[in-house]
């Protein structure tokens, strides 16, 4: 197993937003993670980066086999997780193209990689600085493509990103996935999508709902984003249990 | 006695303290310091001593300069110029040459303005005169080093560069001691005339020992059309520094642009901002600091004053707190005189944030690497005119103070 949940709960200003989480991700596969706004999507990715504020209060994070409960962001970062954040940080006077140096693991150069994701300008732009809704994205998963990850943590990677560039990143996404590989397949990823456009590109292998801080459906993605969009959040928790 | 000579004296009789920072007791200084040779090659200096001067971007071969100017304690000991149309003297020199030059002596700056101004008059050491020839454009920068190598003693300079109409030059006025200096004081006075249509971009660069005392005293006057760059980077121990150059625009359309770098580690205080006067339609300034407070004490002041309708000015002073110890004060000033002026300032102190640091981390950078990344951002002010050489000093002395001060 790459990443086992283990009975988690995290607490965020005093306040539990997530309880009891069980989650296993294989080798390979791809989850989504559905819910509505303030369900503690964006809180289970942080927890599992190591974000502080998202205090682990019960239960356990492996990966690779690993107890990384407690391990520093870093040293998650460097087993093999990587995450492409909701709302990241601007940080002025740092080029992107430096910190993209620093961090690539890819084999390709920095300039290449920058070419086939048609974001070449962003290297020498302050990193997140002035960027779009749409350019942050982009520039999140330039990041990822050179950190080379196993896991991969996929905040709302198409909100705010117009139709035309949904193909551009679902099409990026699918590459980082691995998606043309079968057997061979290794990188596995954990998906927050709100619209659903990012299921027509990957072939995702299961789904979880969360409702107020718990898993609360799980299942096909394509089925439960359908009964989501027809019955809404609280129905679709009903129907399946 | 000259009419200059009775207010100084009745400055200093007075002890009139400046308008900012320490107060300090001129009387424990030296005024007397050893004469130095005429070093014609700039050949006299150990290894040591050259990486000091080339930290504050004087380079003892001359290349790439235009001229170089050397004061060592009191004495002018290298003063060359290869440039054609660009004059470089001692002060000593200029005044004697051009008698006194009266229309520029003391007519930017006011020498009763505190006890330190009084004392460059009274006890004037020396300096270096600049003039640049109308239209002339120097290729290389200019670049000046003042240098105490004595222990204890006090150096009072004063300078006068001239840009005449439609010249550009760049100066760079490199302040350094000698290696384990101990104790001294530095005044400066600095009157600089920028004339129609010309730009002088000054970039200094300060790095003087931990129990030196620094007190620049600067006034520029910018014509019509003319443009003044300045920046200004301190990022080693001082005891104490105390400046606040005042840049008056009086000619239509005239340009500032006020670029400060300052680190202070534990011990050294800073008093450093810059004022500019818009005196004229249509003229425009920025005024930019980043300070780190590394345990020392930072106040980064900034002024605006519009006194036209139409002039458009910036002011930013942001501060960042490495050190529990230390503070950070940034007193931005706007200060409208007409309707119709357009000023704004941003300042901002704090910490580096837990969520920039933490994003990074997330990509795999320990901490410090963060950090390092972090700050080296945050001191990266582009600098309009440096020189590459220069640049790449800068960013040099930036990397090494980032891994004293983290
Ligand atoms: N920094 C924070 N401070 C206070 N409450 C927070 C913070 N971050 C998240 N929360 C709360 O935690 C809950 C889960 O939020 P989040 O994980 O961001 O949800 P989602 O990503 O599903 O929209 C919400 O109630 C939200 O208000
Ligand atoms: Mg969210």
């Amino acid at each position: 197993m790459l990443l086992e949940i283990k009975d988690l709960s995290v607490e965020v200003e005093g306040k539990e937003v997530l309880h009891n989480i069980n989650l296993e991700i294989d080798h390979g596969e791809t989850h989504i993670l559905f819910g509505k706004n303030g369900s503690g999507k964006t809180s289970l990715l942080m927890a599992i980066m190591g974000i502080s504020g998202y205090k682990i209060t019960k239960g356990s994070i492996f990966f690779k086999g690993v107890d990384i409960t407690h391990l520093p962001i870093n040293e998650r970062a460097k087993m093999g997780i990587g995450m492409s954040f909701q709302r990241p940080p601007t940080i002025s006077g740092v080029k992107t193209r430096d910190l993209i140096e620093k961090i690539n693991n890819n084999g390709k150069s920095t300039e290449d990689i920058a070419e086939s994701l048609d974001v070449a300008e962003f290297l020498d732009r302050d990193i997140n600085l002035g960027f779009s809704g749409g350019e942050i994205k982009k520039s999140e998963l330039l990041q990822l493509v050179a950190q080379n990850s196993d896991l991969i943590l996929l905040d709302e990677p198409e909100s705010g990103v117009d139709l035309e560039n949904i193909k551009v990143i679902g099409n990026v996404i699918k590459n980082l996935l691995q998606k043309h590989l079968r057997r061979q397949r290794v990188r596995a990823g954990l998906v927050i999508t709100h619209t659903g456009l990012i299921l027509n590109y990957l072939e995702a292998d299961r789904g979880h709902m969360l409702l107020d801080g718990g898993i609360r459906c799980e299942g096909n993605p394509r089925e439960m984003f359908e009964a989501i969009r027809n019955f809404g959040y609280e129905e679709c928790a009903r129907c399946q249990r | 006695m000259s009419e200059i000579k009775e207010k100084a004296e009745a400055a200093a009789a007075a002890d009139k303290k400046a308008l900012y920072g320490t107060d300090i007791d001129l009387s424990g200084f030296k005024r007397d310091a050893p004469v130095h040779d005429y070093d014609p090659e700039m050949s006299g200096f150990s290894e040591e001593e050259r990486k000091n001067f080339a930290e504050v971007g004087i380079v003892t071969s001359g290349e790439e300069r235009s001229g170089s100017f050397l004061l060592m304690d009191h004495s002018p000991v290298h003063c060359s110029i290869s440039q054609e149309g660009v004059e470089l003297l001692s002060m000593a020199d200029a005044l004697e040459r051009y008698d006194g030059l009266k229309d520029y002596w003391w007519k930017a700056v006011d020498v009763e303005t505190d006890k330190y101004t009084a004392r460059a008059e009274m006890d004037f050491n020396n300096g270096y005169f600049v003039r640049v020839k109308a239209g002339v454009k120097a290729t290389f920068p200019i670049q000046a080093c003042l240098y105490i190598g004595e222990e204890g003693i006090a150096q009072n300079v004063h300078n006068v560069i001239i840009a005449e109409e439609g010249s550009e030059l760049h100066l760079i006025t490199g302040c350094t001691t000698a290696p384990r200096l101990g104790r001294g004081l530095h005044i400066g006075v600095s009157e600089i005339y920028i004339k129609k249509g010309a730009t002088l971009t000054s970039t200094m660069i300060h790095n003087w020992g931990e129990d030196v005392e620094v007190r620049p005293r600067t006034v520029v006057m910018v014509e019509e059309g003319a443009t003044f760059m300045s920046n200004y980077v301190c990022m080693r121990s001082v005891k104490s520094v105390q400046m606040y150059p005042i840049v008056r625009l009086l000619g239509k359309d005239a340009v500032a642009r006020l670029n400060t770098i300052l680190v202070a580690t534990k011990g050294s205080e800073m008093d450093v901002g810059g004022s500019v006067s818009l005196e004229a339609p249509g003229t425009r300034a920025e005024v930019i600091s980043r300070t780190i407070s590394a345990g020392g004490g930072i106040i980064a002041r900034g002024r605006l004053v519009g006194h036209k309708p139409g002039v458009k000015a910036h002011l930013e002073c942001n501060g960042l707190m490495l050190s529990e110890e230390g503070y950070i004060r940034a007193i931005p000033e706007l200060d409208g005189r007409v309707a119709g002026v357009e000023m704004s300032h941003e300042a901002a102190v704090g910490k580096i944030s837990q969520e920039q640091i933490e994003y990074l981390m997330a990509r795999g950078l320990d901490e410090e690497a963060a950090t390092a990344l972090i700050v080296r951002g945050f001191l990266n002010v582009e600098m309009e005119g440096l020189p590459e050489e220069l640049q790449r000093e800068i960013d040099r002395i930036i990397s090494e103070s980032e891994e004293s001060i983290l």
